[in-house]
């Protein structure tokens, strides 16, 4: 039998080789063809770690650091190692109740799973730090991580040095994958403009996971990690003093001030109110902290200084009277007679000046700041027969507003500056049909019309005059520290703009000296400072504004443009205090003080109570509080209509806040009447609204008072009663409808 | 060889015993690898006996101390005590029933203790490879006959179907290779070609839509009356054979594949099967995906093709050369479960790439060669039977527990002879092992 069977043992050899083989070619397949595999291996098992560099550091012209980095720490949690603790303790210091407790846990588990670190509470205040690091021993599962953050040490210049946030969608996008979730960019002022400087280098570790993911040990030796390269520092030309001081000055005020060193275009000192805490966006609550600037109505994270646009008012005049002298229209001794008001067109253009010979020559008409003879001198200029045609006049006019730096972004170094406006013939083809002559824009020559400027152009022309003709465009940063390639960041800042070529040094001095007469025996003389021989020019720029639908004139903006001192100008000064009426009254001390803060280094003592009364004076608009109830309101509507949850609705319908609640112009329309109205379950416009007898009375209560002069309350009201009178009665009558069913 | 002990060595294989150290030491390294953890100090490992390498090491030790003593012994003690063993492991088996412990889903374990226990079903077939060989081996035993054959495949079958009872697939599974030692001993090729023919049409059966597997069927079947059309005109009873297998065919694809899917396994059994073959299980009723996920709770955190998913990324990340010991990312760092029993060939392929896995599949071809050329040479019939069940065990154990890592075949926790962690597996083999090699010392005796 085993003889007849012996050929079955080689069958079986083949079974066996066959078997083999086909797992050969599978590990064939596996192994060799199929590359999937690895990739997955790599995927699986490999953490590409990034190491983020210190941010760079920002300091002053005297190198002082005023954007620094700190460490704060986040409490971590690992669920899965949780065990035993005292957690009505641990609730204690972290100030939660248990149920908070749980549900923090539970959600870091739902989140990376048991095994890895989440954070458990984010950027602790120091002193629950300090509790924590000391009892952490006691709880098993937690433990303190680093973060570094950004800090302001002078809580100053937040306008300028912006803030870091996480990335975004849309940076993700545009950066094509350079930045990753979670990572932190310049999200606004400098540490956007200069993040690719500020960021530095990235650094990369890879490391090894295991199956719950955890990080169990570097990927061959760090060989393949590159270290991280710290960002690079900042210096700038801003005087933090001189910053604080400015931002001190314009708080309570709504406005900008901006200083230059006109040698070089750096930027001083530029403040905007109104203003905030940088620090609050950087610590523990900055999400709140965001929350409430964002939607706070008179826009405290808007800087002024770059992105206001105001009517230039009587500041252009200097730069007005520069166009003419180049153009060659008007000579220094050009005069003109004026007594009161500009007549040669067919609306007279009032002037403040009412002496005759107030506007003899040119320097007397600067001084006496009149509007006539710059209306005049604008007229010269643009219908100058040169051109031919006002057209062509018109066009040469704006050309060289424009090389003043006027009407276009100046190019400083801030993300999105503005570039105020100066209008061509195209503006007024359609406002006049095409039909118009030097008369229909004539108040441009006193800087009114559909004249914008921004601050920082006007800082910026008055460089021009104090430089005699040339200006560098202005920008915060002098160099990079250790930068290669930083000159060409920084090279557009080191060329020389030269608008005007026809003019003299003489003629200058002609017009400085008017400047300097404005400050000696003008319009100016709050600025006067003893010792230095200040140029500068008083603006009343007229303020239209658009409220509930409709273009009010307000109180005027009061301008100052200034630099000192005439023989060497060390420092230009633009300040704009919205609705602060006459140029002298709150714009020119303010400007005094930067100048001699920064010439002299400090404040003469008699000087300080002045700066306590400005500081310390409240002049935001009184509409805003009316606007900021209407915004919180209606979208406290909005979420009450979305939600039916009419919790934050409350507290607008309350009696104290009724007047305002009808304070709309077309009242019955109001979403937040109307997200009421749809609410059964709500009781807050019962009868008594209609046995009210007089609706508007109250309303007038948060306008009176104050600054505001009477005339423009007055204005305001008359436009308020009407809305009034029509909106008041609709929803009373349906409210009547419904109590009577 | 060596002549230094004539009484033990005398005629003693050595490459055997020498490919079979060489197979532990791999095994060993593999579950090092799979185990150390960097920083440990690796001698202190070895001695503490805490760590699963040294108590590896240890039953290799204890399997060179098992297999001298296998070596001193008398060959005749095998053929004599061969039908008692047999009865001693069914016993066993039975007193699973009673006396199992929950284990990781199984109920064929009996723990005396809490360090120790056993696995009777995988004990057993040294049990039956003695038995089995010993009544082939007869003088009265004419395998030609069907009776006989029918008789030793319920010696086979018997602990195949008590394993079955205690939820143990994989390990009774194995009892089926014993029809390699029966075919080499006469068994018609035909109930191989049947048996090999009817694996075919489950797997297809499982593939297929059903109506599109009956066309199938029935084109071949028409196929082959038609290419028989002479054939089945001399002789009408081929006619009906063909008929009768496609009637046969379909039922099974019909209705005993269904019948045998949704009653006899278990709901997790099939959805091993349909992940195997790449299709997804929708189980038939609440109480089947009930039962599905309560085994997957009580086996491991994830599901068996997860398993299979990350053993393939192991194993193939490995490349031709593989990232070397101990460098492995997916075996270092737990991606792949049960790694240092089911899934130990991971190791290799991951840390040795294809040529080392070639090379080790080139070892046991070498072991289970050398065991077919030693079985030929053998004048007894019982030394060769039982040889040829080694082979035969060892071939099973090999091939299915390397499909089940490279993805070809369903996962059934077997293990990998010689290399996976696990006492049991290592002396029953060691055992089986030392067992042939006394025997073919002998092998000029003529045993019965």
């Amino acid at each position: 039998m085993p003889v007849f069977n012996q050929s079955r043992s080689n069958i079986i050899r083949l079974i066996f080789a066959g078997m083999f083989l086909i797992i050969a070619a599978q590990l064939f397949h596996l192994q060799i063809v199929s590359k999937k595999y690895q990739q997955q291996a790599q995927e699986n098992a490999l953490f590409r770690k990034s190491i983020y560099p210190s941010r760079g550091i920002i300091y002053d012209r005297k190198g002082r650091a005023i954007l620094n980095n700190t460490i704060l720490y986040d409490l971590m949690v690992t669920p899965g190692q949780v065990k035993n603790i005292d957690t009505a303790y641990l609730c204690q210091l972290v100030g939660i109740d248990t149920t908070e407790f749980r549900h923090r846990v539970l959600d870091a588990r739902i989140k990376n799973g048991p095994f890895r670190p989440t954070i458990f509470e984010d950027l602790l205040p120091p002193d629950m730090y300090a509790r924590l690091e000391e009892n952490i021993w006691k709880f098993p599962g937690f433990n303190l991580q680093e973060r570094p953050i950004r800090v302001y040490p002078f809580n100053a210049a937040a306008h300028i040095m912006g803030y870091v946030g996480e990335v975004d969608s849309s940076i993700l996008r545009r950066s094509n994958n350079f930045y990753q979730l979670g990572d932190y960019v310049g999200r606004s002022g400098l540490e956007q403009y200069y993040e690719k400087a500020l960021m530095g280098q990235r650094g990369i570790e890879f490391w090894i996971k295991d199956n719950k993911n955890r990080l169990v040990n570097h990927y061959q030796d760090k060989s393949l990690d590159t270290p991280a390269i710290a960002g690079k520092n900042l210096r700038t030309y801003l005087d933090i003093d001189l910053q604080q001081l400015a931002e001190r000055l314009l708080s309570g005020k709504t406005g900008a001030i901006v200083a230059l060193e006109p040698s070089t275009g750096g930027i001083l000192a530029m403040a905007s109110g109104p203003n905030y805490d940088p620090n609050s966006l950087t610590g523990p609550d900055k999400q709140t902290n965001y929350a409430r600037l964002a939607l706070d109505v008179s826009s405290p994270m808007l800087n002024r200084a770059i992105k206001g646009q105001y009517p230039a008012g009587s500041t252009y005049k200097p730069i007005g009277a520069l166009i003419g002298l180049d153009e060659g229209v008007i000579t220094p001794a050009s005069g003109i007679s004026c007594l009161g008001a500009y007549l040669a067109c067919t609306k007279p253009v009032k002037c403040d000046e009412k002496v005759p010979g107030h506007a003899a020559n040119l320097r007397l008409a600067i001084a006496h700041s009149c509007n006539s003879f710059f209306c005049n001198t604008f007229r010269l200029t643009i219908d100058n027969p040169e051109y031919r045609s006002t057209r062509k006049g018109l066009m040469k006019w704006k050309e060289y507003v424009n090389a003043f730096g006027l009407g276009h972004r100046i190019g400083v170094d801030l993300p999105s500056e503005d570039g105020g406006n100066i209008p061509d013939t195209t503006a007024y083809d359609k406002d006049y049909n095409r039909n118009w002559n030097s008369c229909s824009m004539v108040t441009l020559g006193i800087g009114q019309d559909k004249m914008n400027v921004t601050p920082l152009q006007m800082a910026n022309a008055m460089c021009i005059v104090a430089n005699k003709g040339y200006y560098y465009t202005p920008h915060f940063v002098k160099s990079i520290d250790d930068a290669q390639g930083a000159d060409s960041i920084l090279s557009k800042y080191h060329v020389k703009h030269e608008p005007v070529t026809h003019i003299s040094d003489d003629v200058f001095n002609v017009v400085q000296s008017g400047m300097q007469d404005v400050i000696e025996i003008g319009t100016g003389r709050p600025a006067r400072i003893p010792g230095i021989t200040m140029c500068g020019k008083t603006g009343t720029a007229e303020n239209k504004q658009r409220i509930d639908g409709r273009t009010l004139k307000l109180h005027n903006h009061s301008w100052f443009v200034c630099f000192a001192p005439r023989e060497n100008p060390k420092i230009a000064v633009a300040v704009i205090v919205e609705n602060g009426g006459y140029g002298g009254t709150w714009a020119a001390p303010i400007a005094s003080m930067i100048v001699e803060k920064y010439l002299n280094d400090t404040l003469r003592n008699e000087r300080l109570p002045e700066v306590n009364r400005i500081a310390g004076s409240n002049m935001m608009p009184k509409y805003l509080v009316r606007v900021q109830f209407r915004t919180d309101s209606m979208r406290a509507a909005d979420y009450a209509n979305q939600t039916g949850d009419s919790a934050r609705l409350l507290k607008y319908i309350d009696k104290a806040n009724r007047a305002m609640l009808l304070d709309t112009v077309d009242g019955s329309r109001s979403p937040l009447l109307a997200a009421i109205r749809k609410m059964p379950n709500l009781k807050p416009l019962t009868p008594r609204v209609t046995a009210a007898p007089t609706p508007a009375a109250p309303a007038q209560k948060p306008d009176s008072g104050g600054h505001v002069p009477a005339l423009d309350t007055s204005a305001i009201h008359a436009v308020r009663h009407k809305a009034k009178a029509d909106t008041v009665q609709k929803p009373l009558d349906q409210k009547g409808d419904s109590t009577q069913r | 060889m060596s002549q230094r002990n004539p009484t033990i060595s005398k005629g003693v294989d050595w490459s055997l015993v020498w490919i079979w150290v060489v197979l532990c030491l791999i095994g060993i390294t593999s579950i090092f690898a799979a185990s150390y953890h960097e920083g440990e100090n690796v001698i202190q490992g070895f001695i503490s006996l805490k760590t699963d390498y040294s108590r590896q090491l240890l039953f290799f030790i204890l399997s060179g101390v098992l297999g001298t003593f296998i070596l001193l012994t008398d060959s005749k003690f095998f053929t004599a005590t061969a039908n008692l063993g047999y009865a001693f492991g069914i016993f066993l088996l039975l007193l699973v029933f009673p006396f199992h412990s929950r284990v990781k889903g199984t109920e064929s374990i009996i723990r005396f203790g809490s360090a120790f226990q056993l696995q009777p079903a995988d004990l057993c077939k040294l049990f039956v490879n003695l038995a089995l060989a010993k009544y082939l081996s007869r003088v009265e035993t004419n395998f030609s006959r069907p009776r006989s054959q029918l008789i030793a495949a319920t010696i086979a079958l018997v602990p195949a179907a008590m394993s079955i009872m205690q939820h143990e697939m994989g390990l009774s599974l194995v009892y089926f290779s014993f029809f390699l030692v029966m075919f080499r001993e006469g068994l018609p090729p035909s109930v191989l070609v049947i048996g090999f023919s009817f694996a075919v049409l489950v797997v297809a059966t499982l593939l297929l839509e059903p109506n599109t597997l009956a066309i199938i069927l029935t084109c071949i079947a028409l196929l082959a009356i038609y290419i028989m059309r002479r054939q089945v005109k001399r002789n009408r009873s081929i006619l009906f054979m063909i008929v009768g297998i496609w009637f046969v065919c379909v039922g099974v694809q019909r209705f005993v594949v269904p019948f045998v899917f949704d009653h006899v396994f278990q709901p997790y059994q099939v959805k091993r099967i349909y992940d195997t073959i790449g299709k997804d299980y929708v189980p038939k009723d609440q109480a089947a995906e009930a039962s599905i996920e309560n085994e997957q709770r009580k086996k491991s955190k994830s599901d068996n093709n997860y398993n299979v998913k990350q053993s393939k990324i192991a194993i193939g990340s490995g490349g031709l050369i593989g990232k070397g010991l101990l460098k492995g990312t997916q075996t270092r760092y737990d991606f792949v479960p049960e790694q240092k029993t089911d899934f130990i060939f991971c190791t290799i392929g991951e840390g040795f790439g294809f040529l080392g896995s070639i090379l080790f599949l080139g070892i046991y071809t070498l072991l289970l060669m050398r065991i077919v050329t030693i079985a030929e040479r053998q004048r007894s019939v019982f030394s060769r039977c039982y040889a040829y069940g080694v082979a035969s065990v060892l071939f099973f154990h090999i091939v299915i527990n390397i499909c089940m890592t490279v993805g070809l075949a369903p996962v059934i926790g077997i293990t990998l002879p010689f290399i996976s962690y696990g006492g049991t597996s290592l002396l029953t083999f060691s055992v089986m092992l030392f067992i042939l090699v006394r025997l073919d010392a002998d092998r000029q005796m003529v045993l019965r």
